[in-house]
C-alpha cells in the first residue's frame, strides 16, 4: 500500500508544481502588462459590430443525441479495462473470448440501431 | 522517498513540458513554411528565426489582459490553467527509456493518463462558456461535441493494447512488447492517433477553433498571457499524444540499438509523429462539424471495435 500511495504522491507534487507555474506566470503577467480599460475594449468581439443581445444566446445543439450515445458507450468502455488486463490469463481463454464477442455484439448492435434511427445524420 | 531523486524527476518533467512544445511550435513554423514554398520566420535570433517563439512570448507577456464586461470573470481567468496543467501531469507517467527512465511508475498508468487527458479539454469548454461571446459559445459547443465523439475511439484503441499486454502499467506494456505488435495493433494505432489529434482540435479537426469562421471559438476573447497558455497547452498536447502513440503502438524505447539508447528511440518516434501532426495541417482542409461527427462514429468506433476483436482472437487462439 505505501508504494501505491507513493506513486500518487509524486503525481500530486507535479500538480502542485503545475499550479505554481501558472500562478507565477499570472503574477509576472500582472506586473508586466499595461492596464488601460475603455468601455469599447470591454465589449465582446463580434467582428467590429456592436454586440446584439447577450452572449449566452439560444442556439440549437444539433448533436445532443450523440451525447446520450457517448454516455452509454463510455460506461461500457470503462468496464473494458479491468477485463482487458486479465482476459487471457490461465483458466479463462475461450469463455472470455466468447464473452468479448457478446460485448462487442451489444455495442455494434447499439451503434447499428442508432445509425438506422438516424441519430448519426445531421438534423 | 528520496527527495533528490523525486525533485530531479519532477524538474526533468517540467523542463520537457516547457521546452518540447516550443520545439514543436518552431518546427511547425518552418515545416509548414517549406511545404508551402515559403521561408517562415527568418529574422528573430539571427539563425533561421530560431527565437521567433521567444519573441512571441515576450510580446504576449506585455499585452493587456482584457476580460469582457459580461464575462464570468473567475471561470474566464481560470480556464487557461485548467487547459494546461493536465498535460504536465500526464508527462510524469510516460516512460522514456527502460530501467526506471520514467517520471513515476503508476500501476494503472494508461487509465490514469486517459483520465487526466480528458480534463484538459474542459479548459476550452470553460473558456467558451465564460466569455459570454456568441462565437466562443459556438466554439465551446463544438469542442464538447468533438470531445464526446473522439474520447470513445481513443479509449477503445487503448483498451486493445491493454488486452495485448495484460497490464495497465505503461512500462509494463513496453516490457511485454514485441516487434510484431506494430502490424497487429496497426488499426488501433491509427484510431488512437487520429482521435488524439481530433481531441486537440488540430487540423483537419479544427472546426471548434476555425479562425476564419468563428474566430478561434473558445479563445475569441482571450489576449496576452492567457491566450499564450492556451497555445502552449495545444502544443504540449501534441507532444503528449505523439509520445503516448509511440509508447502504446510503436514500441516506445524498443529499437535496434542497445537498451541504454532507448530514450533516443522514444524521442525519435515522438518527433516523427509530431511531424505527421504538422503535415496533416498542411495537407488537409478543415472538416465540417457534421463530417467530424460522422467520421468518429461510423469509421473510428467500428475500426476500434474490430481491433479489439482482432486482438482478442489472436491473443487467445495463437498465444
Amino acid at each position: 500500500m505505501p508504494d501505491y500511495f507513493h506513486g500518487y504522491a509524486v503525481v500530486g507534487l507535479v500538480a502542485v508544481v503545475g499550479v505554481l507555474f501558472v500562478a507565477v506566470a499570472f503574477t509576472a503577467g500582472r506586473l508586466l502588462r499595461p492596464v488601460a480599460p475603455t468601455p469599447e475594449k470591454l465589449l465582446v468581439y463580434e467582428c467590429g459590430i456592436d454586440p446584439v443581445g447577450e452572449g449566452w444566446a439560444h442556439t440549437q445543439i444539433r448533436y445532443y443525441l450523440y451525447s446520450f450515445l457517448y454516455v452509454i458507450f463510455a460506461v461500457d468502455a470503462i468496464f473494458l479495462f479491468p477485463w482487458a488486463a486479465v482476459f487471457a490469463a490461465d483458466g479463462f481463454g475461450g469463455v472470455t473470448l466468447a464473452e468479448m464477442f457478446l460485448f462487442l455484439g451489444f455495442l455494434a448492435a447499439g451503434l447499428f440501431y442508432a445509425w438506422r434511427k438516424g441519430v448519426l445524420t445531421w438534423t | 522517498m528520496d527527495v533528490l531523486d523525486v525533485s530531479l524527476r519532477i524538474g526533468g518533467v517540467l523542463l520537457a513540458f516547457l521546452l518540447l512544445p516550443l520545439l514543436v511550435g518552431q518546427a511547425e513554423h518552418k515545416v509548414m513554411a517549406h511545404m508551402q514554398g515559403r521561408l517562415g520566420p527568418m529574422h528573430a535570433g539571427g539563425f533561421h528565426g530560431w527565437a521567433q517563439l521567444v519573441a512571441d512570448g515576450v510580446k504576449f507577456a506585455q499585452k493587456e489582459d482584457v476580460v469582457p464586461q459580461g464575462a464570468d470573470r473567475t471561470l474566464f481567468r481560470l480556464a487557461p490553467a485548467v487547459a494546461l496543467i493536465p498535460y504536465l501531469i500526464v508527462l510524469i507517467a510516460i516512460p522514456v527509456g527502460p530501467g526506471g527512465m520514467v517520471g513515476e511508475v503508476i500501476d494503472a498508468g494508461i487509465f490514469f493518463v486517459l483520465a487526466v487527458l480528458g480534463v484538459g479539454v474542459l479548459g476550452s469548454l470553460m473558456g467558451g462558456w465564460a466569455s459570454a461571446n456568441k462565437y466562443s459559445l459556438l466554439g465551446g459547443l463544438r469542442t464538447a461535441a468533438q470531445l464526446m465523439a473522439y474520447e470513445l475511439p481513443l479509449i477503445l484503441a487503448a483498451a486493445s493494447v491493454v488486452m495485448a499486454a495484460g497490464t495497465l502499467s505503461l512500462p509494463g506494456i513496453l516490457d511485454a512488447f514485441a516487434w510484431w505488435w506494430v502490424p497487429w495493433q496497426l488499426i488501433g494505432g491509427f484510431v488512437f492517433f487520429t482521435a488524439g489529434i481530433a481531441e486537440l482540435h488540430r487540423p483537419p479537426f479544427d472546426a471548434p477553433l476555425a479562425p476564419e469562421e468563428i474566430i478561434f471559438g473558445a479563445f475569441t476573447e482571450y489576449s496576452g498571457l492567457r491566450f499564450a497558455l492556451f497555445l502552449l497547452a495545444e502544443y504540449a498536447g501534441i507532444v503528449v499524444v505523439a509520445a503516448l502513440t509511440a509508447v502504446l503502438f510503436l514500441g516506445g524505447w524498443h529499437g535496434p540499438l542497445p537498451d541504454q539508447l532507448g530514450w533516443l528511440w522514444t524521442t525519435l518516434k515522438t518527433a516523427v509523429l509530431c511531424f505527421l501532426v504538422i503535415w496533416a495541417r498542411v495537407a488537409w482542409p478543415r472538416l465540417r462539424v457534421d463530417q467530424i461527427q460522422r467520421f468518429a462514429w461510423t469509421v473510428l468506433v467500428p475500426l476500434a471495435l474490430a481491433q479489439i476483436a482482432l486482438t482478442g482472437v489472436v491473443k487467445v487462439v495463437f498465444l
